[in-house]
């Protein structure tokens, strides 16, 4: 039996006066399952987001997570889910501790220092904890936003560019972990990113997109044959450069 | 490295335009004066005729700064708390938490009453060993008084809080002197007869004005005047009903134009 999807997208648009931010969008995303958005600046990967979480009103279309329509139940699914993006931040002046207990009591947790403690043992950031989370450095502060977005156990993550400003090795820990996470949980995983070796490794669908629109969807390994490329850096550019063509690469003659 | 106008001039500029794009902050500049002039220009023509007004009661113009403060302290705290979401870039996490738009609001007015309290306590009591007031000498209708100005307070901060919403951070001096406006028309220092008959309509408008009124009669003639009372809290269940649904206008404003993430300048 096919399982409903946590996020179910039908024809979302987005307008700002004469410009289509985001344009007649239909996806959807199960459990278990991680999908990335992925397309150039101003495609409209974080509006989408931005949607998802009630943040933006859609101009049309539908939005449905774990069943119900946003518009009109928002508050029934924010506790099943969370987010983090680099166009958020966290009190500064608060150390981590401090903001992950006011988070933690947001969303209801019950043992808020139990889940700290688990969050910080997972994270790595039990030396950050007493820190003011302003003076952390960039990296520092990226994990602790994930904490703030793994403290509720979310069923459904939103997650924009969430390696954006960690090191390689950081960044590789962190796609570890919400790998170990994903499969421990069997929560479903949106993903905006440019990092296309955090899709490759991540998504288990990959939605381009450009001006607005999915241009094309598949798996890595999928778009990568149709595309005829090596990686998916090179379809990314493909797409970008609006060079694209979804025909298989052997019917184009680019495969024996 | 030789002095040069062209740098001065590009600092300029920079100022400039931020001013261009920011009319809260043309205001601002003019406001403070004008209001100053007002309000000392009408305490300055009452006592001209009344010089034994002070006398008459020698707290009145104590009492009168410090149940003012409540009010600004009230209003500023439910801003500031506000504001300091969007400094922070903060306030995307919160509106994606379970927290709903009137438990913030509900918090903010706690805090709004927890910094007024800590803000005009300790002037409330230094008062006493400096000039031998006591404005708790005004026993239980200082409660009614202090009441009715955290509520006003509130409901200023709520219409502030919206600007800020619409406008982002250029609204933000706002929260500074949108209260100022309203002093000459509150009668903090001086009975509302002192205004002109435009100003007297205006004034009987707020509820701060009944406050005032209510807080003289009570150290004149030791009078708790409930008809004020009543009425500054009629005007104030009607001000946060205004502040409520301005708010409200403004948040969905903002969900429809995404203003909820971009923050800062």
């Amino acid at each position: 039996m096919l399982s409903e999807p946590i996020i179910d997208v039908d024809q979302l648009q987005k307008s700002f006066g004469d410009l289509k931010a985001v344009d007649g969008l239909t996806f959807g995303v199960k459990a278990g399952q991680t999908a990335a958005l992925l397309g150039g600046n101003g495609a409209g990967k974080t509006t989408t987001i931005s949607m998802l979480l009630g943040l933006l009103v859609p101009t049309a279309g539908r939005i449905r997570l774990f069943g119900l329509d946003i518009a009109r139940q928002r508050h029934k699914v924010l506790g099943r889910m969370n987010f983090s993006s680099p166009y958020v931040d966290l009190p500064h002046r608060l150390s981590a501790r401090e903001n992950l207990t006011v988070f933690g009591k947001l969303y209801g947790i019950k043992d808020v220092a139990g889940r700290i403690k688990e969050v910080a043992a997972a994270l790595d950031l039990d030396a950050l904890l007493d820190r003011r989370t302003g003076s952390l450095s960039a990296g520092q502060k990226t994990r602790v936003a994930l904490g703030k977005a793994l403290l509720n156990r979310p069923e459904l993550l939103l997650l924009d560019e969430p390696t954006a400003s960690l090191d390689p090795d950081t960044a590789d820990w962190v796609r570890h972990y919400l790998e170990n996470y994903q499969r421990e949980s069997g929560a479903a995983i949106l993903l905006a990113s440019h990092n296309m070796n955090e899709v490759e490794r991540l998504a288990h669908e990959v939605l381009m997109m450009r001006k607005g629109k999915i241009v094309d969807r598949g798996t890595p390994d999928d778009l990568i044959y149709r595309f005829g490329r090596q990686n998916l850096e090179e379809v990314f550019l493909d797409i970008a450069r609006d060079r694209r063509s979804g025909e298989p690469a052997e019917v184009r003659g680019l495969l024996p | 490295m030789t002095f040069s106008f062209a740098r001065v001039g590009a600092m300029c500029q920079r100022h400039f335009y931020v001013m261009r794009r920011s009319w809260p902050r043309i205001v601002e500049m003019a406001y403070w004066p004008t209001m100053q002039m007002v309000i000392w220009g009408f305490l300055s023509q009452f006592l001209a005729t009344n010089s034994s007004y002070v006398a008459g009661a020698f707290g009145v113009l104590i009492a009168g700064v410090m149940l003012w403060d409540v009010l600004f302290r009230g209003q500023l705290g439910f801003s500031l708390s506000f504001l300091e979401e969007l400094w922070s870039r903060n306030l995307a996490n919160l509106y994606c938490s379970p927290l709903t738009p009137l438990e913030h609001i509900v918090s903010l007015v706690a805090m709004s009453f927890v910094r007024a309290v800590i803000g005009v306590l300790p002037a409330m009591l230094l008062a006493i060993p400096f000039y031998d007031f006591s404005i708790f000498t005004l026993g239980v209708p200082l409660l009614a008084f202090f009441f009715n100005l955290l509520i006003m307070g509130c409901a200023l901060g709520l219409i502030v809080t919206a600007m800020i919403l619409r406008y982002g951070l250029a609204a933000e001096n706002m929260a500074w002197f949108l209260v100022f406006l309203l002093a000459p028309f509150s009668c903090v220092y001086y009975p509302i007869t002192v205004l002109p008959g435009w100003a007297q309509a205006i004034s009987l408008a707020l509820p701060s004005t009944h406050v005032f009124e209510g807080m003289r009669e009570m150290l004149f003639h030791n009078v708790f005047r409930w008809d004020h009372f009543m009425a500054a809290l009629g005007l104030n269940a009607l001000l946060c009903l205004v502040g409520i649904g301005i708010y409200l206008f403004s948040f969905a404003k903002a969900r429809k134009l995404g203003l909820l993430l971009q923050v800062g300048e």
